[in-house]
Formats: structure tokens, C-alpha cells, sequence
């Protein structure tokens, strides 16, 4: 069954509005904290137990916690609205129907860190959000909500990497999207070397919620290590492709059969290009932090898919995206394309699942970020699970 | 000639180098060379950041920009028809532009619009749910 917190003000509200947003409690959250000490806000933010919904699931009081006692003279909050993660939509359902909840997220996150500026940065393929989530700081601006913090819009220009948090910070300086070696990390040295925050636009539309209802209220829902709902983005071999959000810890097939309504499903790849694949045995795995879930792109394939295929054009999206920085992804992601092209092809020996294997284990140690630590991934699960559609290709050949 | 301050002028870089492209459809070697000066900073420093992003383009590109998408959701949806029927409405392959300047054609990664799969962008404007049908009076609007 859907719960709709993150999602409560989509098509209820005006978009382009700000008094409908108001209407709905909108920007009494703002308010609340604006009253409280810093630290008050950031302690209901890490009791309500939310985790980043970018993917990694980092507590986000906890990142908010480091930059607050982080020493500098400025600090930034960046709203990541660069989804670029394959199957994923569901930030871009959050924008155009909800902007406000975003911008009182980032208003609120300001204001704990103690950040007077603020960046949205924009994936370049959604471009044609980019008046509205304007419109709606310009409202915000003139009502008066945002006095201690100035919220600027930032476009990408079609870059996969640049959702991944170092290689944004270097895209908003203007330079090259490429990884930053780590440590330090962003709540220490972030933005031009300055104490940053960067969350999901779905983490941040979580904040008004749990500052107005409270952290207990939002620790209610979910499992003990996964609190609150998730947002999901379905699609792929379904009747109804879309976008969902359900209760954390509810099983993966209320979400695929029930809600977007597959049939004879043979996989689904939960969290994009370097998600996990689950074969349909475990269609009753919980979605949550403990289980799967990476940012909730849910891609169904039924049973005429071919997994060697699927894989290939996941390895083939990677070796594109990668930003070239670190040896064992740039090379890893070309090579493992090539491999799974060549045996989808039937043209695979029994060989290559043994360089498959010892080049997943190369990229996941020694990869600079969590893209190509995770790349392998498709590769793993697959070989795990799908392992009679490898050697189905290599005795054709 | 102004020096650029670690987070004043050289950090407008990306956003200069996109109003040049949306400007004149493309980044040309003069532009760049202006912006090197003006930001205090190499030729190669700006063509680095120009040829990193997928959007910005260093050769002149057509009035229209068609960019289908061709990641997995898309795929499952037959993207491949549609591929084929824009290629055979404007006769030019993915990479190449229109002779008489009208449409650039591309393949592009994941645009976040898998719920209306097959889709495709022309310019910044997103069209879904594509059949071979919808394509030529799509195109007609793009002129």
C-alpha cells in the first residue's frame, strides 16, 4: 500500500504557487526551526534515523552534525537534483510538483548548519524545470523565507558522474565533473574547500515533515534501520510505470506486482546502472537499507529478457559515464562492455567469466568512488543468479 | 586583464561555457580563447571543462537538437524503432547533422523520463511515450 509523506503535496498543490503550499502547513517547519538552537534541529534530524535516499544511506543528521562543528567562514548546502542514476524519475516528480517542500528542506538545512548560500544543481536533462524551481525560490524569497540563505540554481550539461557528490562540488566550481580523493569529506572540506552538505532533493523534502511532526512520528515508520518511506521509480517491463512511495521494509513485490502491475517477471534491477539485479525468487526481500534499495530506480524485466543483454547495455551505459579519473574504472567498465557485447554475441570462451570475476573484485577494492566500487555489481549478481543465461551464450559459441 | 578569485569569476566557467552554447548551438575556438583571457586561465583549462560535458558541444551542432534516449527502460520499450524512424525522417545517422542545418541527431544516456519510455529530447523539451507514428508531426514543430 502507498504512504505518501515525501509525496503528501504532489497534485494536491499548485506548483507555481506558494499560497497553496502554505495552505498545507508549508513553511511552518521553517518556522519552527528558525526558534530552535542549531543543534536542537540537527538532534531531531538524527533522532528521526533518516539516511540519504541518493543511495548510499549516510545518516543525514549525522552529516549535518560534522559540518555544524566544522570550523569556516562559510559554509554551503547543496541540493542534489542531478539524478542521473538509469530508471530513475522520481526527483524529477518531486521538482515539478512540489518544489516548495525542497526549498523549505534547504531553507532548514541552512539554518541548522548555518550556511547563508545554497546550490540546487540541476541535471541539464531537466532543464525544462529549471523556471519553475526559480519561480518558487522567487516566492519563497519574496514572502520572506528565506532572509538567512540565498538559493541559487545550477545546471549540469550531461554528466552521469556529477550525481556523485565530489565530482558535483567540482562541476559547480566550474571545473571538469571529475572525483575528489577522499578524505577529507564534504562536511569538512566540501565547496571551494569549505565546510558542505549535499543531500538528495528526496532527503531534503523528508526535513519539513520531520521537523514539523516530530522525529518519534517519522521513527514509527519503517525497520529499524531504514526509518520513514522510500520513493520509488518504476519502470521497465510494466503495465503501470511510475512513480511510488511506500513504508521502508515493505516487500519488493507489492511495489512490482501489485503497485505497477508486471507479470512473469524473470528480474528486477533495484538502484539503476550499478544497483543489484534480484532474480524473482526473492521478490519478497524487503526494500531497505539492511536489504536493497540504492535511490529506488526499480527496472523490471520479464521473462524474454535475455540477462546477458541486460547486463551488456548496463556495462556498455557505465564504460560511457565513467569520469576517466581512476585506472580500474575507466578500464574496468570498457572491458567488462566489451566482454559481455562479445558474449551476448556468442562469441564468449569460458574464460571470460573468470576475468569478469577477478575484474569486479579489482574495481570494487580499488575504485576512487562509490560509481566504479560499485559497477561491478550488475556483473556479480548476475553471474550469481543468471549464471545458465552466460553459459547458454558461451556453448553457442 | 582581471584575475579570477578561487570561487568568484573562475567558478562561472560551466555557466559561461552553457550560455556560449546556448547562444551560437556550439563553443566555438574563438569563444574559448576569450573566455581563457577574460577568466585568466589556459585554452586547454576551458576546452578540458567544454569537452567533459555531454551538452556542450566544440563543433557547430544544427538549430534543433534530437537526443534519443537509448538506456535500458528505454530499450525494453523499443527505443530502437524510434531510432530508426528519426533516422529515416531526417536521413542522417546518430552523430551527424542535417545539411541544411536543421537538426542534430544523438544518442543520449538515461533523461529520467523512463515512466513515458520510449522517450526522447529535442532541445530542452521532453517527448514520451514515442510511437514510428508520433515522429513526423513531432518533427514538424522543430524548424
Amino acid at each position: 500500500m502507498e504512504k505518501r509523506v515525501v509525496l503528501q503535496n504532489c497534485g494536491v498543490i499548485d506548483p507555481k504557487d506558494i499560497a497553496s503550499y502554505m495552505k498545507t502547513d508549508g513553511f511552518k517547519a521553517l518556522k519552527k526551526a528558525l526558534k530552535l538552537p542549531a543543534a536542537q534541529v540537527i538532534e531531531e534530524v538524527k533522532a528521526s534515523g533518516l539516511r540519504g535516499r541518493g543511495g548510499a544511506g549516510f545518516p543525514c543528521g549525522l552529516k549535518w552534525e560534522f559540518c555544524y562543528k566544522a570550523k569556516g567562514d562559510e559554509k554551503y548546502v547543496i541540493a542534489n537534483a542531478d539524478e542521473g542514476e538509469v530508471g530513475t524519475f522520481k526527483d524529477r516528480y518531486i521538482l515539478e510538483n512540489d518544489p516548495f517542500s525542497l526549498i523549505e528542506g534547504i531553507a532548514i538545512a541552512g539554518c541548522a548548519i548555518g550556511a547563508k548560500k545554497a546550490f540546487i544543481y540541476l541535471r541539464a536533462e531537466y532543464h525544462f524545470l529549471f523556471d519553475l524551481v526559480n519561480n518558487a525560490i522567487a516566492q519563497a524569497k519574496k514572502k520572506g523565507f528565506l532572509t538567512h540563505l540565498d538559493i541559487e540554481v545550477r545546471e549540469g550539461a550531461g554528466a552521469y558522474v556529477c550525481g556523485e557528490e565530489s565530482a558535483l562540488m567540482d562541476s559547480v566550481e566550474g571545473k571538469r565533473g571529475e572525483v575528489r580523493y577522499r578524505p577529507p569529506f564534504p562536511p569538512t572540506s566540501g565547496l571551494w574547500g569549505k565546510p558542505t552538505i549535499i543531500n538528495n532533493v528526496e532527503t531534503l523534502t523528508n526535513i519539513p515533515r520531520i521537523i514539523l511532526n516530530g522525529a518519534d512520528w517519522f521513527a514509527k515508520m519503517g525497520t529499524e534501520k531504514s526509518k520513514g518511506t522510500k520513493v520509488f521509480s518504476v519502470s521497465g517491463d510494466v503495465t503501470k510505470a511510475g512513480v511510488y512511495e511506500l513504508v521502508l521494509g515493505s516487500p519488493l513485490r507489492e511495489l512490482v506486482e501489485n503497485l505497477a502491475k508486471a507479470e512473469k517477471v524473470k528480474a528486477v534491477q533495484i538502484g539503476g546502472a550499478t544497483g543489484r539485479i534480484i532474480p524473482y525468487t526473492m521478490i519478497d526481500s524487503p526494500l531497505s537499507f539492511e536489504s536493497v534499495l540504492g535511490a529506488g530506480a526499480i527496472t523490471v524485466f520479464d521473462e524474454s529478457r535475455d540477462i546477458v543483454d541486460i547486463v551488456g547495455k548496463t556495462m556498455e551505459f557505465l564504460a560511457e559515464e565513467s569520469c576517466g579519473k581512476c585506472t580500474p574504472c575507466r578500464e574496468g567498465t570498457e572491458v567488462m562492455a566489451e566482454t559481455m557485447e562479445r558474449l551476448g554475441r556468442g562469441e564468449g570462451v569460458a574464460k571470460d567469466i573468470r576475468v569478469l570475476e577477478e575484474l569486479s573484485e579489482t574495481m570494487m577494492l580499488c575504485s576512487m568512488c562509490g560509481l566504479g566500487q560499485a559497477a561491478p555489481i550488475p556483473v556479480v549478481d548476475s553471474l550469481e543468479h543468471f549464471r545458465d543465461d552466460y553459459d547458454n551464450h558461451i556453448r553457442q559459441s | 586583464m582581471k584575475k579570477a578569485s578561487r570561487s568568484g569569476d573562475r567558478g562561472k566557467l560551466l555557466v559561461l561555457l552553457e550560455a556560449a552554447q546556448d547562444k551560437s548551438a556550439h563553443i566555438s575556438r574563438d569563444t574559448m580563447v576569450e573566455l581563457a583571457e577574460s577568466l585568466d586561465i589556459s585554452i586547454g583549462e576551458v576546452y578540458g571543462v567544454a569537452s567533459f560535458y555531454s551538452f556542450l558541444s566544440t563543433k557547430p551542432q544544427g538549430r534543433n537538437i534530437i537526443r534519443i534516449c537509448k538506456s535500458l527502460p528505454c530499450l525494453l520499450k523499443n527505443a530502437q524503432i524510434i531510432i530508426e524512424s528519426i533516422r529515416k525522417e531526417i536521413g542522417i545517422q546518430p552523430g551527424e547533422t542535417s545539411s541544411d542545418g536543421r537538426f542534430s541527431f544523438e544518442l543520449t544516456n538515461c533523461i529520467g523520463a523512463c515512466d513515458k519510455a520510449p522517450a526522447m529530447m529535442i532541445n530542452s523539451d521532453v517527448h514520451g511515450d514515442l510511437t514510428p507514428k508520433k515522429i513526423a508531426k513531432i518533427l514538424e514543430t522543430y524548424k
